[in-house]
């Protein structure tokens, strides 16, 4: 049987890689590295981030959008893989300047004494001057790399199993995915944790060994980085999510219950999608902070994990395109408003300022877009391609609480 | 004959309620049987111990040849044993197509990797239009099910159970809400079905019952109170005493 190209089954694929591409070589033609300077170098880094976040989006479409899981704690492997490889950025670096210090001794110094010294560099802040055994292996680029998508995998792994094999579903769950992030988040407060407590990790801006480069070049690099990771999660999803295991999937999230009675292993399909999603997440955060240039504890906090939902809800949830729409927006959006550039409203009486308002407007638009747009931002491309089928109020599809509504459910 | 299925004196009490009280049920490879007994007699849960929804408190279930204990495995591992089970309200995936709800139940690897690793054949898409050519869907494959009518529906969720190939069919209540062509030809497929593999239908509607032409089981507060043709267990007195008396 000849059949077409996976890409050509999903036309909407081309149509992302294809935005995305002219928008890095627009933002690429912009930026003060490669271009005319028009659009300044924080710009391409707030531009970077958003990639990643969309990144985050992505992979939290996937396991709410398609598998049904509410998780409110995605931010946590987001942070993780920052933390993992912000230990290397700033272990490696560390090691660069105490070596040159180190260098003016009239003795070389021994192995011993670097690391003494780097230790002493980085935890002195703490009140430490040891190496916690979690950065055993910092000094190691190809490892921590490999910690990256490896640590929030495993996390991802043992906590669905735990989970998903007790049939914790709904609510439940959600308030169980929370209570993961703020437990590593309280842990990770302490300074004895070895991650320096609420100082967190800083100076990620810097990459060892690129001293020479200067930010306006490497926030373009990265820009590079986080749209091709973007794009490769991308295709990734949507594979996964087509064809049968796209269909099983989606099946668990309407009617569980239905799919035990196939004989699918629901609870190995649940861990399959959730821990995917984990590695694409933690890759986001890894490309995120060092454009950000510092993580602390507060990233893990369950509102972060929030936001990310209520941009895949405003999106449009169930459509991979629809979480990269939302998270682009709202976060742009939101850094508009709160960064105080936004005019304020000048009412009789009151002066509506955004800075304040923000969140208020945000909220609104949420219950809004959960009551009247169920299908988010991306249901406008529906409406535009006039796909509307007949309207059916009503029930849910599926007796589960991730089930869509029949209304949610069209075409 | 051996028997497919063997339910060896079980009994399962929700809350100190005895649902089901020291039962046995066997069933052989091909047989259609019919299960009959008034509201509470223990119907649906002696198919959720079956299927593995629920655990029985004492008592054996075992399956297959060489049989096998269903006790110990999940709804999963049951279904992929070949134990297929019919809800009494249509349960097919409503966001997805006729032909993805069937090519969702196809014989196949049911693991994460093998399912992601699965590409449709040639034989596979033949095999999704034969199903659905004999649940009379054929001009229906690329709708949604959710778009479908409630006996189509029904119909629907009896392709997927063929898909599954089981060698065990629990079917509940299979002719609620049908009419009475839809019943007909409803009764017909059970009846083609029972020839390659064991079925056993629960059922509320005695016209049904008789034109099925099977050997009945009439269950009374969680355990058999006669077993035989409709005729010999309507004549039955305690029959006629707790259910068709009344």
């Amino acid at each position: 049987m000849t059949r077409k190209p996976f890409i050509l089954r999903n036309p909407s694929i081309l149509v992302v890689l294809a935005v995305l591409a002219a928008f890095t070589l627009v933002v690429t033609a912009l930026s003060a590295a490669y271009g005319n300077g028009v659009i300044p170098t924080s710009t391409v880094k707030v531009l970077g981030k958003t990639l990643c976040l969309a990144l985050a989006a992505v992979a939290m479409d996937l396991v709410w959008g398609y598998l049904g899981i509410l998780s409110l704690g995605q931010m946590a492997f987001f942070a993780l893989g920052g933390y993992l490889i912000g230990q290397w950025l700033m272990y490696a670096r560390t090691e660069g300047i105490v070596a040159a210090s180190l260098a003016q001794n009239p003795i070389p110094p021994t192995a011993q004494e670097l690391q003494e010294g780097v230790a002493n560099q980085i935890f002195g802040v703490v009140g430490s001057a040891d190496l916690p055994l979690v950065w055993s292996f910092a000094h190691s680029l190809p490892l921590q790399l490999l910690l990256v998508v490896a640590v929030p995998g495993l996390l991802a792994l043992v906590f669905g199993w735990l989970a998903f094999r007790s049939r914790v579903n709904g609510v439940y769950l959600s308030i169980l995915t929370q209570a993961m992030t703020l437990a590593l988040a309280l842990w990770l407060f302490q300074n004895d944790s070895g991650f320096r407590g609420n100082n967190g990790l800083s100076g990620l801006q810097n990459i060892p060994g690129l001293d020479a480069v200067d930010q306006a070049t490497l926030s373009v690099w990265f820009l590079w980085a986080s749209a091709l990771a973007l794009a490769l999660a991308y295709v990734l999803a949507a594979w996964v999510v087509s064809g049968k295991f796209g269909s099983v999937v989606r099946a668990i999230r309407d009617d569980e219950t239905r799919v035990r009675f196939l004989g699918y292993p629901v609870e190995g399909f649940k861990l399959a999608v959730f821990t995917l999603a984990a590695m694409i997440t933690a890759i986001a955060g890894a490309l995120y902070y060092p454009q950000a240039g510092i993580i602390n504890p507060a990233e893990l906090m369950p509102i972060a994990s929030i936001y990310l939902a209520v941009w895949v809800a405003i999106g449009g949830r169930g459509r991979l395109y629809g979480a990269i729409i939302g998270a682009v927006v709202v976060s742009l959006l939101s850094s508009w408003f709160t960064g105080g550039r936004a005019p304020a409203i000048r009412l009789p009486g009151y002066t509506v300022n955004w800075v304040d308002w923000w969140q208020v407007a945000l909220g609104i638009s949420f219950v809004l877009v959960t009551l009247f747009a169920p299908k988010g931002i991306a249901g406008l491309f529906d409406w535009l391609a006039g796909a509307l089928p007949p309207q059916r109020h009503g029930r849910d599809l599926g007796p589960d609480q991730g089930a869509l509504q029949e209304g949610e459910a069209k075409a | 004959m051996s028997a497919l299925l063997e339910v060896d004196s079980i009994s399962v009490s929700f809350d100190g309620f005895r649902a089901i009280n020291n039962l046995s049920f066997n069933i052989g490879e091909a047989e259609l049987r019919a299960v009959i007994g008034p509201n509470g007699a223990g119907k649906t849960t002696f198919m959720d111990i079956v299927t593995g929804k629920t655990r029985p408190d004492k008592g054996d279930v075992k399956f297959g040849t060489p049989s096998k204990s269903l006790l110990k495995m999940n709804e999963a591992q049951i279904a992929r044993e070949g134990v297929g089970r019919k809800f009494q309200r249509p349960t097919v995936f409503e966001d997805q197509t006729v032909a993805e709800n069937l090519t969702m139940a196809l014989k196949a690897g049911r693991n994460p990797f093998a399912v992601l690793g699965w590409r449709p054949s040639k034989a596979s898409v033949a095999r999704v239009a034969d199903l659905a050519a004999e649940v009379g869907l054929a001009a229906q494959v690329a709708r949604k099910a959710g778009e479908l009518s409630h006996g189509q529906k029904q119909w629907l969720e009896i392709g997927m159970l063929l898909a599954q190939e089981p060698r065990l069919l629990l079917v509940d209540e299979p002719a609620a809400g049908m009419t009475l062509a839809e019943r007909e030809q409803t009764t017909a497929l059970l009846v083609r079905l029972a020839e390659t593999r064991a079925v056993v239908v629960v059922e509320h509607d005695m016209d049904f019952v008789r034109r099925l032409n099977c050997k009945v089981t009439v269950l009374h507060q969680g355990s058999v109170l006669a077993e035989g043709s409709l005729d010999h267990v309507t004549r039955n007195p305690d029959v006629i005493e707790v259910y068709l008396g009344r």
